[in-house]
């Protein structure tokens, strides 16, 4: 616990809600026996492996597909086509009909499969299955004024595609102080360490039912989709994440491999690996969206707001739509008579964008904060002043009270740890040698979602007890915090507690994403324990050898929410130097301070906070997709090019919190924590990037190619 | 492995290699075409070296190769005969009383992984870095002349091993949970243990 | 990745009978590179010829001053040998500067030297590319190509060499010992790698069935000034936007010796020979650094993309070489 100056926590016990405790699972996955999707203790007997080929034309249709060199090389079993792979059932999810039709949406499409008895051999047939295509021509290129670009109805999330309150041109040509500016954010790629894998076998004379291992942030949509596709009742399932190596919303849908294993397993009767290359992944399990803003922001000479316009432009693929909802945040922020925000999306002959780490949050936030930041300079304003004196009553965008907002204290809180008040606001005038420096701020939300779920708790006759959820532990911690929130609701030991997770043969739950996990799942957990709290209490004599068990379904508490806005609030800020030699910039310092509700455990919640902070960080500074527009496809398709941040880009990284009593949110007071932190900190990097230079770059990310030509 | 060079003959793709594995030998007939990291994980059944990339560009494959880290990706089996493997699995000691190795130990006091699929490699880079540390090693931010106020360098001696030289001599084992700052603590806890 | 095989050689003689006696060779030292492109499709070939044990493995000082490095050396070993790190730090810094530790572990010397273009068209084989394929045009020239080329590119190829180790030898003016079916013979660094031209797909002028053998440093006093500096997207594991090796001897106030070399400008690791001829004998005020560096850069010819390389470049090279001049440098 990490009480702020204002409040003093007495430390609860260890295992307890509150309470700093380690990983369960931490040993298993320091000694390497933490099994992930494709890691069986010993690979089966006659285990197969898969190599999906991914198209090489931008759009268009495979006319023909030789398989003859593939099926001739050793150890090959099969080559699977669009003529040859087993029918599919009507696919909800369009990206997940592989190998049905003969069309080519992107480049990067699946087009075959090989599968071979080693993975050398299927690496070796996938290179040898000769594809023909009839190419069209490809638009992959995005403009904010595209022609074929449109006004969703809704943006991701269930957002409204565009919002409007009072006369905002109007205003804004009104104003006496005006910001409007242009900011960029490229596609993103979530690459999580461990890349999209599946294994999958069919057991019984018939083949009857089907088991899938799967790196998925939600064995139970896997189950769905596969039982829709595969025409099964999901009960013929099972689907087992028991250990996933990072997802940050690319594994939160089900994504092609899973289906492709299955067909592989299905159409050679063996068991099937498929582990995606990295190189496949840019195309086919989602990224974020390239975003082009127009920010407005009008103010009275005190800083008042008196219009706010947010309006981004995106792009989608041909075959779902799916709109980053960017401009949304600026619906919650700031107190504004008058508003604009919109999304304009345009379906583009591009890989279909998806879920990454705050999705809308954060390339909106940081336009948004860096227009904000803007406006602080033009003002004369220091930036946290600019925001506490537009801190609104209610939700702006929905007229809705706050059930917590807590965004001053944890400006406050920020500007006093990191030592704000000693910032001279001036740009550009801290040298050390070859190096300025400067110090930047930006405030960050994300909103408090919240899905049904299910569990069961059972008390053994020794005085233990096993909770069960098929909720999914990506690296967050939910076995762990489940576990405590099991104990508390139960009154035991956290020691006392068995917690089983990642497994459709568990009661079902919902996926590990929008921050909502710990919310949804512990919430079930809670009332199953309390229901079997009751159950005990009402029980005389020895518990029968089976136990005791009581199940929970929350369908009803969590969908009926009382009408509040709810969110989590934080503050980021960051220290920069930038090497005017090389246009090279280095964060210093990093820290972050949040208002999310109770804190369940602070350790695995600091490592969530922190890294966040690292993922913004990339953004900031590191990471960006290309599309290119001859070939239609992500330049940088690797580890090597994407460049995810390293070791020595990471300074200590700080993140604290304020105790934020909230009982308008779920049993344990808690809000989500895991999408928070990448949040603000681009901003907060880009604005010290400012204050450090006096030049303002609009483009993400600050690499040198874009920061020296600025300081010459 | 028994095909040393005389000039022409069959080529043949597969061989027998020994491969000797945290103190165990195994000896498999191997394609050529397989990397260490496949023999580990597909045909012996130790899955704590991960593939992340497959192409050495995020080092979760990571392991010892006569006691000095190596991307296991890019190394192909059947050179690897007669060499000394260690792995993540290999790191705590054959004792089997379940003590951990040190750094397996600070990383689990300093949290210092949260999906845990570059942790093994993270581990392993780690012990890699403390010995190569230990023989003098530098690093790109070692200064030049290291631990010598008059004078030219005078190289290997131990390297200080600050939180900006851990960074540098990690930077080989990306993590994208972000967990970087608790494992730069727990490779220096350790460093300080072991130095004490 | 085609099915492959493998000998292992035990000499450099019978490395060179089995790479000539095998059609499709290729010789496999670390193989960081060499495994990397056959996984990607790139390097198909037909035997391994495995030289990771040839006893090259050495570093030796040579009697009249110099150093020969053996080719099999690895990178960390050449980085981390004390007469590296007391005579040539341009070298055990740029060695340090690329990839990283585990890799260092694996790549050899000669490894390093042969190691292929990061372009990321030449490592997709579903794209066009002259140095994989001569003959199908180049993808980079249209399309994204930031990191590439602005010095000695052609309209065949605008790759760049990707090793940081090549950069200060090249300012070292080492020499490559080969060893080949006609015995061996020696080339500059310098003159090893080629520019593109018409024959993108030829990175060096190593002959069939050739083996680097070792590196040959030049004399060097300890403590002759010498250092590497490196610009990058991120702070470490990455390849270089630019990077600058120098060596710097100043004597009775002007440039008694100096050699200067760019990495990731070009083909090859560029050799600054205008820069030089600039320097030598001239007093290493900044004026004339600046002079000299601008004399080699205003060769340069970026492309769309990457313009932003010639400033890099030229603030990398200025500030390496006053920093070696010293208090001479300063007005």
């Amino acid at each position: 616990m990490r009480p702020t100056a204002a409040t003093s926590t007495l430390a609860p016990a260890s295992g307890s809600l509150g309470a700093d405790t380690a990983r369960l699972e931490g040993r298993d996955k320091v000694t390497g026996t933490a099994r992930y999707a494709t890691e069986q203790a010993h690979t089966p007997p006659g285990c197969a492996y898969a190599w999906p080929v991914p198209a090489t034309v931008a759009r268009g249709r495979v006319t023909a597909v030789d398989t003859a060199a593939a099926l001739a090389l050793p150890g090959v079993l099969a080559v699977l086509t669009p003529d040859t792979a087993p029918r599919l059932g009507h696919a909800e999810d369009p990206t997940l009909a592989v190998l049905q039709d003969h069309r080519v949406p992107h480049r990067g499409w699946f087009v075959a499969l090989a599968v071979a008895e080693t993975p050398e051999q299927a690496r070796a047939a996938a290179g040898a299955v000769r594809i023909s295509y009839a190419a069209e021509p490809h638009d992959v290129a995005l403009t904010a004024g595209h022609p074929d670009g449109y006004v969703p109805e809704t943006a991701n999330g269930g957002e409204a595609g565009s919002s409007r309150r009072g006369d905002p041109e109007a205003a804004f040509d009104a104003a006496p102080v005006r910001i409007d500016a242009a900011y960029r954010v490229p596609p993103l790629h979530n690459h999580p360490m461990e890349p999209h894998a599946a294994f999958a076998h069919w057991d019984g004379d018939r083949a009857e039912h089907l088991t899938v291992y799967d790196s998925s942030q939600g064995a139970n949509a896997v189950r769905t989709a596969l039982a829709q596709l595969f025409g099964l009742a999901e009960g013929r399932i099972t689907v087992i994440s028991e250990h996933v190596g990072g997802g940050f919303g690319s594994k939160g849908t089900p994504r092609p491999h899973v289906v492709l294993a299955a067909m592989a397993a299905r159409h050679t009767g063996r068991p099937v690996k498929l582990a995606l290359p990295r190189r496949q992944l840019s195309a086919v399990v989602g990224h974020r969206a390239p975003t082009l803003h127009r920010l407005r922001l009008g103010a009275e000479r005190d800083g008042t707001l008196v219009s706010v316009s947010h309006e981004v432009a995106t792009h989608t693929s041909r075959i779902k739509e799916f709109v980053e909802q960017a401009a949304v945040p600026a619906r919650v922020m700031y107190a504004s008579p008058h508003s604009l925000t919109s999304h304009r999306v345009t379906p583009l002959d591009v890989p279909t964008p998806s879920w990454m780490r705050a999705p809308g949050e954060a390339p909106g936030m940081y336009a948004l904060e860096s227009a904000m930041d803007e406006l602080a300079v033009e003002l004369g304003m220091d930036p946290i002043d600019l925001r506490v004196r537009n801190e609104p009553v209610t939700e702006p965008g929905s007229g809705l009270p706050f059930s917590s907002r807590h965004l001053v204290e944890c400006l406050r809180e920020g500007a006093r740890r990191f030592g704000w008040g000693d910032r001279d606001p001036r740009p550009g005038v801290r040298r050390e040698g070859d190096l300025l420096t400067g110090t930047g701020v930006a405030a960050a939300t994300y909103p408090v979602l919240v899905a049904p779920s299910t569990a069961s708790a059972t008390a053994h006759p020794g005085g233990t007890f096993t909770v069960r959820v098929n909720a999914t532990d990506i690296g967050t911690g939910a076995r762990t915090v489940l576990a405590q929130i099991a104990a508390g609701a139960l009154g035991a030991a956290l020691s006392a507690v068995r917690v089983e997770i990642g497994s459709t043969r568990l009661p079902a739950a919902p996926l590990a994403g929008g921050s909502s996990g710990t919310a949804s799942w512990g919430w079930a957990v809670h009332e199953a324990c309390a229901a079997l709290v009751d159950r005990l209490a009402d029980h005389h004599g020895a518990l029968p050898p089976e136990g005791l068990t009581a199940t929970a379904d929350t369908t009803e508490a969590a969908s009926a929410a009382p009408a509040f806005a709810r969110h989590a609030f934080g503050a980021h800020f960051a220290e920069v130097q930038v090497d005017t030699v090389t246009g090279e910039v280095q964060v210093r310092r990093l820290l972050g301070v949040y208002a999310a509700g109770r804190i369940l455990n602070p350790r695995t919640a600091r490592s969530q906070f922190v890294g966040g902070m690292v993922m913004g960080l990339g953004m900031a500074l590191t990471e960006h997709s290309t599309m290119d527009p001859a070939f239609g496809d992500f330049t940088e398709a690797d580890l090597a090019m994407y460049h995810v941040p390293a070791h020595a880009d990471v300074p200590d990284v700080d993140a604290h919190w304020i105790d934020e009593e909230d009982h308008y949110l779920n049993p344990m007071g808690s809000k989500g924590i895991g999408e928070i932190g990448i949040v603000g900190t681009p901003a907060a990097i880009g604005n010290a990037v400012h204050h450090a230079t006096g030049v303002r770059l609009r483009h993400l990310p600050l690499t040198p190619d874009r920061v020296l030509p600025a300081l010459a | 492995m028994q095909h040393t060079a005389t000039g022409t003959e069959p080529v043949t793709t597969a061989s027998g290699v020994t491969l000797r594995v945290n103190g165990t030998a195994h000896t498999l007939d191997v394609d050529h075409r397989t990397t260490l990291l496949d023999a580990l994980r597909e045909r012996l059944g130790l899955t704590g070296a991960k593939k992340g990339c497959d192409h050495g560009q995020c080092g979760a494959c990571t392991v010892l190769v006569d006691g000095r880290r190596a991307n296991s990706c890019l190394l192909l089996a059947v050179a690897q005969d007669g060499t000394e493997i260690t792995t993540v699995e290999g790191l705590a000691g054959d004792a089997g009383d379940g003590e951990l190795h040190p750094l397996q130990r600070a990383f689990l006091d300093r949290d210092a992984f949260q999906c845990g699929y570059c942790t093994p490699g993270q581990l392993c880079s780690a012990v890699g870095l403390l010995a190569e540390a230990a023989a003098g090693h530098p690093s790109y931010v070692t200064p030049p002349d290291t631990g010598s106020p008059d004078g030219p360098a005078s190289p290997g001696g131990p390297a200080g091993l600050t939180p900006a030289e851990i960074r540098e001599r990690l930077s080989g084992n990306l993590c994208r949970c972000g967990a970087y700052p608790r494992i730069v603590e727990a490779v220096a806890d350790t460093a300080a243990e072991a130095a004490r | 990745m085609r099915p492959v095989g493998y000998v292992r050689a035990r000499s450099v003689e019978e490395a060179a009978a089995a790479h000539a006696g095998h059609p499709g060779a290729r010789y496999l030292a670390g193989g960081t590179n060499l495994v990397d492109l056959m996984k990607l499709g790139v390097e198909s070939p037909g035997t391994l010829v495995d030289v990771s044990r040839l006893p090259l493995d050495t570093v030796e000082p040579l009697p009249g001053g110099g150093l020969r490095i053996g080719a099999t050396v690895r990178n960390s070993d050449l980085a981390a040998h004390p007469l590296v790190r007391a005579s040539y730090p341009v070298l055990s810094q740029a060695l340090l500067a690329g990839a990283s530790g585990q890799l260092r572990n694996i790549a050899t010397t000669g490894g390093n030297l042969l190691q292929r273009t990061r372009c990321p068209y030449f490592q997709d084989p579903a794209k066009p590319c002259n140095k994989r394929e001569p003959g199908t045009g180049c993808g980079a020239r249209e399309g994204g190509h930031r990191d590439h080329a602005v010095l000695g590119h052609s309209p065949s190829c605008i790759a760049t060499h990707p090793s940081d180790m090549a950069v200060a030898l090249a300012a070292l003016g080492a020499t490559v010992e080969l060893h080949g079916a006609d015995g061996a013979r020696t080339v500059p660094v310098g003159q090893f790698h080629r520019l593109p031209g018409d024959h993108p797909e030829r990175d060096t002028v190593i002959g069939p069935g050739e083996l680097i053998t070792a590196v040959v440093l030049p004399e060097a006093p300890a403590g002759l000034p010498s250092a590497y500096r490196k610009a990058r997207d991120r702070a470490s594991y990455a390849f270089a936007l630019a990077s600058v090796a120098a060596v710097l001897e100043v004597a009775d106030g002007v440039v008694r010796q100096v050699g200067i070399a760019f990495g990731g400008l070009a083909h090859r690791p560029w050799r600054a020979e205008r820069a030089e001829a600039a320097l030598l004998g001239a007093a290493p005020t900044g004026e004339n650094i600046a002079r000299a560096v601008d004399a080699e850069l205003d060769r340069a010819e970026p492309l769309r993309d990457n313009a932003f390389k010639v400033p890099l470049a030229r603030n990398l090279a200025r500030r390496v070489l006053t920093g070696l001049a010293g208090p001479a440098a300063r007005p």
